[in-house]
């Protein structure tokens, strides 16, 4: 059982806890000759791969380094352009890396209020009544599992995709929210959650979980 | 209305196109309305895949092939098939129902391409007035193994 990441939203719909367990990297270092076959866009302060493929390379990919040197923005840490350098044929071949872009804290932030309208629509959307909002979500790389506790507290779990339900192990995580947050007396509700004692354990747990399973926790 | 409530069933089917014109819905068993018009619904509906999508791509540790293909809550599943063209389908069922990615597969191969992409009077754009999509469409659905009357 492999589990990627662990969100808690609190009842407001803001980010106030996240930890990655397993971090997924995905990346691939090649030579290219000249000309080019990727289109390269700088967005958002990266560069982006905007059109080609190859050898799994694909759209959304960001540049991360060029001759083993990395980047900033569009920037080498040798203080030249990188779409001057990847322009000039006198520099090929060239070894690129490309990677999945790695969410920023901002990103996530943004992702995690994201999700409580879509829970919100989720229930009003339902065919039946009184149906709560999402609690699995499933995609062909991940699962989410969501908890939401009575007072509106959002537990997120994205795990592997398995048909084994974490209801075990979110539960856990509610107790341990309860045992090491809840009762931390320089905890305030609704604050980014600091507590050292909590984030000790859910490792712990987390990683009883990867080795042993749901089984004995 | 008398009903078990463990019962498996559909609930109901959207097909929207690419730019997120619903066009067409149809339902078998509903038991709460959402409230508001059809077509409000379909927006609002296509708003929330939209959204799903997007915050699926982002989240997922690898990139994806298929992405976002169902969610659930306690009481009902939403699945959801997305055609290369951008046609998407969704379909809302009971918790409990399995395989329900290859009945839409067979929805668009057997019935839509059949009896939508290849009927020459109508206009891709359009929503789906045949009466004859309708009713190959309830039968396909009828014979499926998820379908259960209540």
């Amino acid at each position: 059982m492999i589990v990627y990441s662990v969100y808690i939203v609190s009842k407001s719909g803001g980010l106030i806890f996240n930890y990655d367990h397993t971090v997924s990297k995905v990346e691939v270092e090649q030579t290219f000759s000249y000309p080019l076959e990727f289109k390269l866009v700088n967005e958002n302060k990266r560069v982006i791969v905007s059109f080609g493929q190859r050898d799994g390379i694909i759209v959304g990919h960001v540049l991360m380094s060029v001759n083993g040197i990395s980047l900033t923005g569009q920037q080498l840490d040798d203080g030249k352009d990188v779409f001057e350098v990847l322009e000039n044929s006198e520099n090929y071949p060239v070894s690129l890396k490309f990677g999945r872009p790695k969410m920023t804290t901002n990103e996530k932030i943004f992702l995690a209020s994201m999700f409580y309208p879509l829970f919100a629509i989720a229930s009003q959307l339902s065919p039946e009544p009184k149906s709560s909002g999402i609690e699995i979500l499933e995609t062909d790389t991940f699962k989410l599992h969501c908890f939401q506790t009575l007072t509106g507290v959002k537990f997120m779990v994205v795990a592997e995709p398995t048909d084994i339900k974490l209801d075990v192990l979110l539960n856990r995580i509610y107790e341990l929210y309860a045992d090491y947050v809840l009762k931390n007396p320089f905890y305030s509700l609704e604050m980014p959650i600091r507590c050292e004692l909590f984030d000790q354990n859910l490792q712990l747990l987390l990683e009883q979980v990867e080795k042993s399973g749901l089984a004995n926790i | 209305m008398i009903r078990s409530y463990n019962a498996k069933m559909i609930y109901n089917l959207y097909i929207f196109d690419k730019t997120g014109k619903l066009l067409f819905y149809t339902e078998w068993n509903r038991f709460k309305q959402s409230g508001m018009s059809r077509n409000e619904e379909g927006k609002l509906m296509y708003g929330m895949l939209f959204s799903l999508k997007n915050f699926v791509t982002k989240i997922s540790p690898y990139d994806m092939k298929q992405g976002f293909l169902c969610f659930k809550t306690n009481k009902y599943a939403l699945h959801f098939m997305e055609t290369p063209s951008g046609l998407k389908f969704v379909l809302n069922t009971d918790i409990s129902a399995q395989k329900v990615r290859e009945i839409l597969q067979q929805l668009y191969n057997n019935v839509y391409v059949n009896y939508v992409t290849r009927n020459p009077i109508h206009n891709l754009q359009d929503s789906i007035k045949s009466e004859l999509f309708k009713s190959k469409l309830n039968s396909f659905m009828k014979q499926t193994h998820i379908y259960l009357s209540k």
